[in-house]
Parts: structure tokens; C-alpha cells; sequence
């Protein structure tokens, strides 16, 4: 099986990705319905007579995938925002690049 | 100065008359008062999800919410429920899925960036099938990334880089062979190994065994990870979406070890790739699993 650690950490991580996506202005992200998925299957699949449990374990993979998901989209776009979100100069700051400046024509251009 | 309106003026004329005394039909405007097409007259329906090229669309929506319905269950944008670019209605057969994607949806700030919406990607993918393909003609692209596949084509200079394939790929290899009960091998011929026409039939009909939403799912994965043998690994738990990525990386990794890493390229790559192969896997399970919780009573 795949080396997934405790679910404890995969539980921790979701909550606080969950955080950091969620929470519009006055609606706290405790209320989303994907909190309060995650904490009742959590809770819900804690307890097991088993020792290797198979749908445990299944859904401790879904969980650390969902986490996975989570936590890479929003560095991506850590990454997107602060490196290509910028877009494109105008033509005034790319005349500036090479100390011009455009000129100043009333009627318009051409 | 403005205009002054004159009295008396006479009314516009009205609707041309023909030389039969017919009325001509205005057709299609139904905001002019002619008749559109066979469906009566309605105002052409808004729709907020067009992006006109070079503007990026504003979240226009405060809450996010589902709602079971006949097909499966929906997403609510306020109160317009979504549809898929093709115009039809979202639905999901999965509530996980659903509530996943609506949290998709909620997570956008200000302006809505679809290119992070993999799992929303994934459903409008499965509803529309804008390629057009059936279950077969799916199960044969995937099974054709075989004859390609990233951890079967090795290398055999650098030294170091071939030892690190074969320490890290040679198990995954090994573990497919065993679960499948397939002959695979590895290659480090141009041509790639050389699959023996067995081995696609038994993947062909596992494959087979997944229903159509599962399959596109597969299938992307599949594409992302230029790995069959991998994304099985993922579909079965084997390893982790992180592994599976490092793995499928693997050449890519061992340059960053020697020469550093970029960050504007290497990581925001990785980045991508994980939050695509993790959506990918994540649709598949979700699409293919039924759960039911049994609750055992304790024995003294």
C-alpha cells in the first residue's frame, strides 16, 4: 500500500487548506459543505474492529489526494501570481525601458 | 439645445404590408416581436460563463451550494444552476464529487481562473465528450501509452541517471507485472520495449471493467503522467500522487540534484502536474467507488 503516514497530518492539512480556500466574508469556512464532509468522514471511519482496514485505508488515499490537490493548486497559483501574473508593459512603460518617452499627440495618433 | 417634440406628428408606420395582404414574418428576432425559432418567444438567455477573449470573467456568484437532482446532483451558482460549456445541465453522480466541485467554484477570489478548476475540467469533459470517443476507442488510446511508456524507456548514459531509473522504476515495473500477471520489461532501445500483445489485451480488458466517467479520468492521468504503468499504480493505491509525479519526473529531478532548481519553471511544473494528476485520480475514484457503511456492533 501506498506509504500515506498518519491520518491524523492528512486530517490536520485538509483543515487548513480548506481554510485558506474557503471563507468568503461572513460565511466562516467551518460552514462549507467540505468541512463538514472531511470532519464527518473522519470522524465517521475513526473507530475500526480490524487492524488493516481496507476501506480505511481507501479513504485515507482519497483524503491525501484531495490534500495533494488542494495544497498544489493554490501554490501554483502562489507560483502563476507572482512570476507570469503581470501581464503585459504599456507603451509607455516600455518606451521608459529604454529611456523614451512617447510623445504627446492632442489630435491622436496618425 | 434639446429637441423639442412636435405635436401632431404622424404615428411610424407599421408592419410593411405585402401586395396579398400578408403580414411578412420578422423571423428569429424575438425582442423585435417576431416569432424565434420553435419554442416561443423568450429573450436570448445570459450566459455568464462567456468569456470574450483577453477579459477575464468576474465572479459574479456569492454562494455555492448543490442540490440533488434526477440525474445526479447539481451545482447552484445563486440560484443559476451550471451547465457544461455545451450547454447541458452538471451533473455528477457522486456527492463527494460534487461538493469538491462546488468548493472549486467557492475558492475563486475574484476573478474566475478555470485553469484551476481541474476537477470541473474533468466533469465537463465526461458530459460533453467533446472528442467524441466510445468506451473502446478510450481504453485503446490508454493502453497505446504502453508501447511508450516513461518508466520502460531508460537510458544508458549518464551512468548515474540509468541506476536511478533502475533503482526507482524496476520496482514499480516489477509490482505491475505481479498484479497483473503480465510480462512488461524495460528497454533502452529507441524503439522502446517490446509489448507483447497479451499484455494489452489484459489491460485492455481491465480497463474494461471501469464505466465511462472513470475512464476519462484514467485516460487523463494517463496523458499526464506519459505513464500507463504509473497511473495504474495510482488507481490501485500502490503509491501516492506525490510518488507517482517524482517517478514520472524522474530525469527532470536528477538535472534539478545537479544543477538547481528554477523556480518560475521547475516548481511551478510540479506544482501543475501534481494538482492535475491528483484531480485525475481523485475523479477516478470518485467515479467508480459506492460506498456503504456497515456499523458492527461491538461483541463483548
Amino acid at each position: 500500500m501506498a506509504a500515506l503516514g498518519s491520518p491524523l497530518r492528512t486530517l490536520r492539512g485538509l483543515l487548513r487548506e480548506l481554510r485558506y480556500a474557503g471563507g468568503r466574508a461572513g460565511r466562516p469556512y467551518r460552514d462549507t459543505p467540505a468541512y463538514q464532509h472531511v470532519v464527518a468522514a473522519f470522524r465517521a471511519h475513526r473507530v475500526t474492529s480490524e487492524k488493516l482496514c481496507r476501506a480505511q485505508q481507501e479513504l485515507h488515499f482519497q483524503a491525501a489526494t484531495y490534500l495533494c490537490l488542494l495544497r498544489s493548486v493554490r501554490e501554483h497559483g502562489a507560483l502563476h501570481q507572482e512570476y507570469h501574473g503581470k501581464g503585459e508593459r504599456s507603451p509607455e512603460e516600455v518606451a521608459g525601458l529604454v529611456g523614451f518617452r512617447l510623445p504627446q499627440q492632442p489630435g491622436g495618433k496618425g | 439645445m434639446p429637441r423639442q417634440q412636435v405635436r401632431g406628428a404622424p404615428d411610424p408606420p407599421g408592419p410593411p404590408q405585402l401586395p396579398s395582404g400578408r403580414r411578412r414574418r420578422r423571423r428569429g428576432l424575438p425582442w423585435l416581436g417576431g416569432a424565434g425559432p420553435a419554442g416561443g418567444t423568450h429573450p436570448p438567455r445570459w450566459d455568464p460563463l462567456k468569456v470574450t477573449p483577453g477579459q477575464e470573467r468576474k465572479r459574479f456568484y456569492q454562494n455555492v451550494s448543490i442540490s440533488e437532482g434526477e440525474g445526479g446532483f447539481e451545482i447552484n451558482l445563486d440560484h443559476r444552476k451550471l451547465k457544461t460549456p455545451q450547454g447541458k445541465l452538471f451533473t455528477v453522480p457522486s456527492e463527494v464529487l460534487a461538493i469538491a466541485v462546488a468548493t472549486e467554484w467557492d475558492s475563486q477570489k475574484d476573478t474566475i481562473k478555470f485553469y484551476t478548476m481541474h476537477l470541473t475540467t474533468l466533469c465537463n469533459t465526461a458530459l460533453d465528450n467533446p472528442t467524441q470517443r466510445n468506451k473502446m476507442q478510450l481504453i485503446r488510446a490508454a493502453v497505446k501509452f504502453l508501447e511508450t511508456d516513461t518508466v520502460c524507456y531508460r537510458v544508458e548514459e549518464p551512468a548515474a541517471l540509468a541506476e536511478l531509473q533502475r533503482n526507482e522504476w524496476d520496482p514499480v515495473v516489477a509490482w505491475a507485472e505481479k498484479r497483473y500477471n503480465v510480462a512488461i520489461g524495460s528497454s533502452t532501445s529507441i524503439l522502446g520495449p517490446n509489448i507483447p500483445a497479451s499484455t494489452k489485451e489484459t489491460f485492455v480488458s481491465h480497463l474494461a471493467s471501469y464505466n465511462m466517467w472513470a475512464l476519462q479520468g484514467i485516460e487523463y492521468v494517463i496523458t499526464q503522467l506519459k505513464s500507463l504503468i504509473l497511473s495504474m499504480g495510482l488507481i490501485d493505491r500502490h503509491i501516492t500522487v506525490e510518488k507517482a509525479v517524482l517517478l514520472s519526473r524522474l530525469e527532470e529531478e536528477y538535472q534539478i540534484q545537479r544543477w538547481g532548481s528554477v523556480e518560475w519553471a521547475h516548481d511551478y511544473d510540479l506544482c501543475e502536474l501534481r494538482a492535475r494528476t491528483a484531480a485525475g485520480t481523485l475523479f477516478v475514484h470518485l467515479c467508480s467507488e459506492s460506498s456503504t457503511v456497515k456499523h458492527k456492533l461491538l461483541q463483548d
